[in-house]
């Protein structure tokens, strides 16, 4: 088996077996050849969500094993530290084992176990009661689920806008930032050029998003000697191994981004020719303040955006390939005053208040440091260019004999994303990549297909119209591009129970999960009858406000029935969201089940080309418990949702498998894209092949295509690339993408706050429109700073997920929680020692919305207004399958306790979600806080402590020594 | 370095039985202490059963105490090995001169050889135990020219103490024997404060830098690999509070030494049998001193993982 | 048989890149996994759900901050068996249990003999002994010799879990003992340094500082950017350079 050039990331020469692997003869009886597995399942990770390539060796039933798989093209052979421990999370003692019914006081964790029909009939009843009166009631969400193509779709035939997954919480700000800047986005949509950047630039980025790739990445800069530049408060994981740690103060991120773009304007160091082939910078906006068009692009009749031809004087097609346009100059068309909008971006960074001496204090990073990356990006992207000896053609069909690039990539996440600016900061950093001309080009940054799509892509939110017995017209979570495409009635009241979609937050592409809870208590806009939520902990880490949204799930109204009347949940876990239910689901572990990464949903795909994969059965269930898809189907079908039944009313999908193979959202095109066809000859459009469930799992569980050398660069105006994607189903037709770093759809927005259009903001709102709709990015004061008193709150309070346990559920794990089950608050020494604060002390960490106890830990790396710490290690007493003295229950603690769920009230009152004004994105990160030594008799433990939840029905103790593995021993010693 | 009881008994108890083996051995041997069934039976019982007692008790320590036979194996490199065979093998020799001397009451010839190579076997023992920690390079207050003198010093001290006690608990006593013991005491006394004055002021080469090889500068542990304590910190991550460990060290000189030293000199003055009441309580005493110093022994003792865990 | 091996045939051993390492506990894990199945099976967890939780581990990852003149870092640091050439972990054994094999270098404790007497651990600087108290017997890395020979895995499988799985490419394994292994010329080329070589173990395991304090650090050699010198400051610039 020896392969003729080694495979996987972990191929350097000094990675490789021993030339000579035979067995020395030690004669010391060890045996160097036990037996591993009986058999090996190579299937898709789901320890968080990267979706790596693993191999699970199996052994007597159980697994031994699991390992990366080398030829998959996330991980290529590496796995993390979450993927190594599958084995815990697939074994872990927190696992449901049949339905659940509540018995108890909810929040109580008394349940009776039930038969799956008597779950089915609960949950069927309920809901086609719903359907048959307003769908609109059952509000449907999910956290980290990777089939949201088939849950979305499951939610519009029921006919409810209201879905959508944790992209709300999470990231929808780079989301949300990039699509509608670039067509493409960070993580999901795009990635840096790893194997050519010489210069890399990582914002905001934890232990995370995305895991392997990121870090294999991070080993190819190494191995190759490129700068690594971290901006980010914390320097721990990717930020410890940074040549240059730019220690920031939270939320600054755009101000740092708009001064290195000051500099580079100013010293004539932006791509011109660039902005002009791939952008929107030449294109003319109307300059007649007051007019209803004003701020708008210029359109021809057809409604194509003009430029000024600055050898015609005359304006012309934006896209005409001929044109020679201006990008600076003021001019007048068709009796309308017009500005290109490279002289509106001049003219906004250009300006000295972006300068870096004017935004040095504000960032806590020297001017002189900005100064010197601004001067190293430049020298790196105009000085180090590089050209492939590839001959390529773009869309207008001109031939290239080289692809030219630019080697500054750069990559930004959660600490961009979590801020009430966030969605303008993303905005920052990718107009800073296109003026260095560095998008889709050798050494910059790629998008991953089907990306690009146009800015923003297509489809707009469906729900305008929410009827009885009715389907969506479209799918729930879309873009919108004007006040028009908003989901609002006549007075402005949101349609939606989370407000996505409303002048609250008209961007908001993933939905605002962390507002349904509230929004559902509170009757606003409506109150609903059941929340249906899956695998995500609503109950604790993934809400802001913990205490209160405890509470308000527990509320009672006057007659005292639930506040939400009804709630169904499905995981596969006792967390502290379970105990919140009426109804239990419970799920499989992701050994167990079927699941397809698609690419109608987040496929597997890297820049190099298109790919998706399939989870499938390793291992068969001991318990009672079933896949939530497949359970959702089955509801669909009860529910005779017009999707999951045939004309004869009858099931159209066995389970969750068969719809993989057999659903086809349009004609052709079905959840998984390879081996298409009948034969199986087709990728992307076919016909369903009832085979192809089988040639994924013979493929290793993933399919991918990698581009000819041709396609891989300069998608968005690349024809081989952009007929290949029109043929695949991913863009509708082969024109260019164009780069929007003027964002018209917000200026839509504005004008309507203006009292231009057809659905215009209440008066309450128009100031806020105003100002946050800008469409060139902008950096404001995040919302908690500015509201809050900063000499009594004077720091940032930051959490991160550790690598070990980010985006997965590792306190059950019994081998992750050894590495971290408890936390603390890392301060700064120097803040320390202000505060007269030594290592191990115990605080109180108070912020306008409540306080939280916990112990320090001083540290260097860390920006010195700053205190973080790790997240969702505290866990509540009697949830996890952990034992009631675990060290997470009481030497660990969340911030989520003391994060407001809401803004401070503005001038009239009005409470706002804390949350980013664009896109609805929970702004996490603007916390403030101050930090009080604890009273003597205080210190030890850590509050607020909860009561402990009941354990569910035959819930056996944790056991108290864990010997995995010695049954495996065993086993080879008595065959020996 | 983790005190666990069985080991501190352990090392205390075989060199008081040590001691005062080889000291029965030279001296009944060459008939300085005359053959007495009731105080033979006493003595080289007391010897013998302390060194049982705390071989016994160092079986506590042992994972598989069952398979402690297979200690004996690798003489050639374990000083631990060797003190098993050592102190397998001194039972032979002090069995015989236990029936020569205890149940024949004779002296001399064969006997005397007996006593010799018992004495000689118990020397070795305890210099065998003694190598055991002063060839830890990892721990530097155990691996210094201190260690193994105090082994044989310690074991000659509390030895001669408790020959000292029996001579005199059967009216026998010697002034030999009590001049010996009470010299031994001060000694031990003196090479202790001698060691705790080398200990406070060891340079260890050893630091955070080099253990991570690290350059320059400091390093500052900011997380320890998991978050509770682990079988490293628990076996060689034992802390004692400086002002702690300066009270043990006062009681060790208390009981150990100056108590001791103070109910030797009483005993001087005193006839018999008034005599054997302060020398069997310095025994006692002193025995009880040098389980603290023992303790104090492994408590002070720092081990270089301890630098891995910023300890 | 205790005394050492005076030429092993090969010195295996890893080299770890500190540069590179990002803490993310993958090495940990992927060890944690095949071995609790593997040659010393199991990696017993005592307590593995409650509040004293303590398991069998060979491999952890500490993390430092290091602050020098040049500034600061914080090193994440991953610590093993470093399979010494004069290990007293194997010297110190009474039983004969632990030993170092005389083909590869290995340092291997033969779990039936061993005697739990836990004096390896004591003699071990590195803290790369951990005991089984289940088991009642001394466990540590075997550098997966049940890997790196075994017929029944894949020849390009055939690495230590740690190195196979490390994500960031910070973990190398070869042989030590031949300057010319592409291990032994990443040392050379990295200047990788033995841990705590002033005790005199010989460490087989090798570690590559971080460059950042090392002067190898990556560096752009960029000029400080001047404004651009035309007629109407940048925009001059911008319709000087479009009209070229």
């Amino acid at each position: 088996m020896r392969h003729p050039t080694p495979r996987g990331a972990n191929s350097a020469p000094s990675q490789r077996p021993l030339a000579d692997t035979r067995a020395p003869d030690e004669g010391d009886g060890v045996d160097t050849s036990p037996g591993i597995s009986d058999s090996i399942a190579k299937t898709t990770c789901y320890m968080c969500a990267c979706r790596c390539g693993i191999d699970v060796h199996i052994k007597d039933g159980k697994v031994r094993y699991i390992n990366g798989n080398k030829d998959h093209p996330v991980n290529r052979g590496v796995i993390c530290g979450k993927g190594s421990s599958g084995i815990m999370q697939h074994y872990s003692p927190a696992r449901l084992k049949k339905p659940l019914l509540r018995t108890g006081p909810r929040g109580s964790g008394a349940f009776h176990e039930i038969e799956w029909e008597e779950a089915f009939s609960i949950a069927t009843q309920r809901l086609s009661a719903i359907r048959r009166t307003d769908p609109k009631k059952l509000a449907f969400f999910t956290g980290r689920d990777q089939s949201q193509s088939l849950t979305g779709w499951w939610a519009s035939q029921f006919g409810t806008p209201n879905f959508a997954a944790h992209g709300g919480f999470c990231s929808v700000n780079m989301a949300a930032g990039g699509l509608y800047s670039i067509g493409g986005s960070f993580w999901e949509f795009g990635e840096p050029d790893w194997d050519n950047t010489r210069y890399f630039m990582l914002f905001g980025v934890a232990e995370d998003h995305d895991s392997n790739p990121i870090k294999i990445g991070l080993g190819k800069l190494k191995a190759r000697g490129a700068k690594v530049v971290s901006i980010n408060p914390c320097r721990t994981g990717y930020n410890a191994i940074a040549d240059d740690w730019i220690g920031i103060r939270p939320g600054t991120d755009g101000l740092l981004v708009f001064a290195i773009i000051h500099e580079l304007l100013k010293a004539g160091r932006v791509d011109l020719d660039y902005l002009l082939r791939y952008t929107n910078a030449h294109v003319l906006v109307v300059q007649e303040p007051g007019a209803s068009d004003d701020g708008l692009f210029v359109r021809d009749a057809d409604g194509n955006p003009l430029a000024m031809d600055r050898v015609e004087k005359t304006a012309i097609k934006a896209t005409d390939p001929e044109a020679k346009p201006a990008l600076t100059g003021s001019f007048e068309v068709g009796g309308c005053r017009c500005t290109p909008v490279f002289q509106l971006i001049a003219d906004r960074y250009l300006d000295d208040s972006y300068a870096p001496d004017a935004v040095a204090e504000r960032c806590g990073i020297a001017a002189d440091t900005i100064r010197r990356i601004a001067a190293e990006l430049a020298h790196v992207a105009f000085e180090q260019t590089i050209e492939l000896a590839i001959a390529w053609t773009d869309w207008a069909g001109r031939r290239h004999e080289t692809i030219k690039g630019r080697p500054v990539s750069m990559h930004a996440m959660r600490g961009i994303s979590a801020h009430s600016n966030g969605f303008h900061s993303c905005r920052a950093i990718h107009l800073l990549q296109v003026l260095l001309g560095t998008v889709d080009v050798p050494g910059g940054f790629r998008f991953k297909p089907p990306y690009p799509r146009s800015a923003p892509p297509g489809p707009k939110p469906a729900g305008k119209t929410v009827k009885p017995m009715t389907p969506l017209d479209g799918m729930p979570l879309g873009f919108v591009c004007g006040p028009d495409d908003l989901l609002v009635d006549e007075d402005g009241t949101p349609t939606r129970i989370d407000k996505a979609y409303s002048w609250d937050a008209p961007l908001a592409a993933h939905g605002l999960m962390h507002t349904v809870i509230r929004n559902a208590w509170a009757g606003d806009p409506y109150p609903i009858d059941t929340l249906m939520m899956y695998m995500s902990n609503m109950a604790w880490n993934s809400s802001m406000n913990t205490v209160e949204t405890m509470r308000m799930l527990t509320d009672h109204d006057e007659a005292g029935n639930y506040k939400i009347p009804f709630i169904i949940y499905s995981d596969a876990y006792y967390s502290e969201t379970i105990p919140f239910a009426d109804l239990v689901l419970p799920d499989t572990t992701y050994l167990e089940r079927h699941d397809c990464i698609s690419l109608l949903d987040r496929p597997i795909s890297h820049a190099d080309g298109p790919g998706d994969a399939i989870r499938h059965p390793v291992v068969e269930p001991d318990r009672d418990v079933r896949p939530f898809q497949s359970v959702l189907i089955e509801l669909g079908a009860r529910l005779g949702l017009p999707g999951f039944v045939g004309e004869d009313g009858a099931a159209r999908y066995a389970d969750y498998a068969d719809y993989i193979v057999n659903h086809e959202r349009t004609p052709g095109i079905g959840p998984l894209a390879g081996w298409r066809g009948k034969d199986g000859t087709s990728i992307g459009k076919g016909e369903v092949n009832p085979n192809q469930l089988q040639r994924y799992i013979d493929n290793g569980g993933f399919w991918h295509h990698d581009f000819a050398d041709d396609q891989r660069y300069y998608k968005m105006a690349n024809r081989s690339y952009l007929d290949f994607a029109v043929q695949m189903g991913f863009i509708p037709k082969a024109e260019p993408i164009v780069f929007q770093l003027y964002c018209e759809p917000l200026q839509r927005f504005r004008l309507a706050a203006r009292g231009h259009g057809r659905v215009l903001p209440p008066e309450a709102e128009r100031q806020r429109i105003e100002t946050y709709m800008d469409p060139l990015p902008f950096w404001y004061m995040p919302f908690e700073e500015a509201a809050v008193d900063l000499e009594k709150y004077p720091l940032h309070a930051l959490t991160q997920r550790p690598m070990h346990m980010y985006h997965s559920w590792g306190s059950q794990n019994a081998w992750l929680r050894q590495i971290t089950s408890q936390n603390r608050l890392f301060v700064h020494h120097r803040t320390g020692a202000g505060l007269g604060l030594v290592d191990d002390d115990w605080v109180w960490i108070e912020s306008i919305n409540g306080k939280v106890k916990g112990q320090i830990k001083l540290v260097d790396g860390v920006n010195e207004s700053t205190v973080w710490t790790w997240n969702a290690i505290g866990k509540r007493r009697g949830s996890w399958g952990l034992k009631d003295d675990a060290a997470e229950s009481h030497r660990g603690f969340l911030l989520n306790h003391i994060i407001g769920d809401q803004t401070s009230a503005d001038a009239q009152g009005k409470r706002y979600s804390n949350s980013d004004p664009v896109t609805g994105q929970a702004a996490w990160f603007d916390l403030r806080v101050r930090i009080v030594k604890c009273r003597a008799e205080e210190a030890g433990f850590t509050e607020p402590q909860f009561e402990r939840f009941s354990q569910p029905p035959h819930f056996e103790p944790s056991l108290d020594i864990l010997r995995f593995g010695a049954e495996f021993r065993r086993a080879r010693e008595a065959a020996e | 370095m983790h005190p666990a009881f069985s080991v501190v008994f352990f090392t205390t108890a075989t060199g008081a039985g040590y001691g005062l083996l080889a000291l029965l051995g030279v001296l009944a041997g060459l008939q300085i202490v005359p053959a007495d069934f009731w105080l033979g039976f006493v003595g080289l019982g007391l010897a013998l059963g302390l060194i049982a007692a705390g071989l016994l008790s160092s079986t506590g320590h042992l994972g598989r105490p069952e398979r402690a036979w297979r200690a004996f194996s690798q003489w050639r490199s374990s000083w631990l090995s060797r003190e098993g065979v050592s102190s397998a093998i001194t039972f032979i020799p002090a069995g015989l001169f236990g029936l020569g001397w205890v149940l024949l009451g004779r002296t001399g010839g064969w006997v005397a050889i007996a006593g010799l190579l018992a004495a000689i076997g118990a020397i070795v023992t305890v210099c065998t135990t003694g190598m055991i920690y002063a060839s830890l390079k990892p721990i530097a207050q155990w691996h210094s020219r201190y260690t193994l003198p105090a082994y044989l010093i310690f074991a000659a001290m509390t030895g001669s103490v408790l020959l000292n006690a029996l001579l005199q608990g059967f009216g026998v006593g010697s002034v030999a024997v009590l001049v010996l013991s009470l010299l031994a005491t001060l000694a031990g006394w003196g090479w202790k404060l001698a060691t705790w004055r080398h200990n406070d002021r060891l340079e260890i080469p050893t630091t955070a830098n080099t253990a991570t090889g690290l350059a320059g500068g400091t390093v500052r542990s900011l997380e320890w690999p998991h978050t509770e304590e682990n079988y490293l910190l628990k076996e060689m991550g034992f802390r004692i509070a400086r002002k702690h460990g300066a009270k043990l060290r006062m009681l060790t000189q208390g009981l150990a030494f100056a108590l001791p030293v103070l109910l030797l000199a009483a005993t001087f003055a005193l006839p018999w049998p008034f005599g054997a009441i302060p020398s069997v309580l310095a025994a006692i005493v002193q025995f009880a001193g040098m389980l603290v110093e023992r303790w104090l022994f492994f408590a002070e003792a720092k081990h270089t993982v301890t630098l891995y865990y910023g300890r | 048989m205790t005394c050492l091996p005076k030429h092993p045939d090969k010195k295996l051993g890893l080299v770890i890149d500190l540069d590179t390492c990002v803490g993310c506990q993958a090495c940990v894990t992927a060890c944690k996994e095949w071995n609790t199945g593997g040659h010393m099976a199991p990696l017993t967890d005592i307590d593995p759900y409650g509040g004293h939780v303590d398991g069998v581990w060979f491999n952890r990852v500490h993390s430092y901050e290091h602050t020098t003149e040049m500034g600061g870092r914080t090193v994440n640091f991953p610590r093993s068996c470093l399979h010494c050439e004069t290990p007293a972990c194997v010297t110190v054994c009474p039983t004969g249990a632990s030993y170092k094999r005389t083909s590869d270098g290995i340092v291997l404790i033969d779990e039936d003999k061993c005697i739990g007497c836990k004096l390896c651990s004591w003699a071990c600087p590195y803290g790369a002994r951990e005991f089984d108290t289940d088991v009642g017997v001394m466990k540590k890395c075997t550098l997966c010799v049940d890997r790196i020979y075994n017929d029944n895995l894949a020849e390009e499988d055939r690495v230590p879990a740690c190195v196979a799985a490390c994500p960031t490419s910070a973990r190398h394994f070869g042989d030590l003992g031949d300057p010319q292994s592409a291990v032994s010329q990443l040392v050379a080329e990295r200047g990788g340094v033995d841990l705590m070589p002033e005790l005199g173990y010989q460490p087989t395991n090798k570690y590559l500082p971080p460059r950042t304090h090392t002067q190898r650090g990556a560096s752009v050699p960029a000029k400080a950017l001047e404004p651009v010198r035309a007629e109407g400051g940048f925009l001059g610039w911008v319709d000087r350079m479009l009209s070229n």
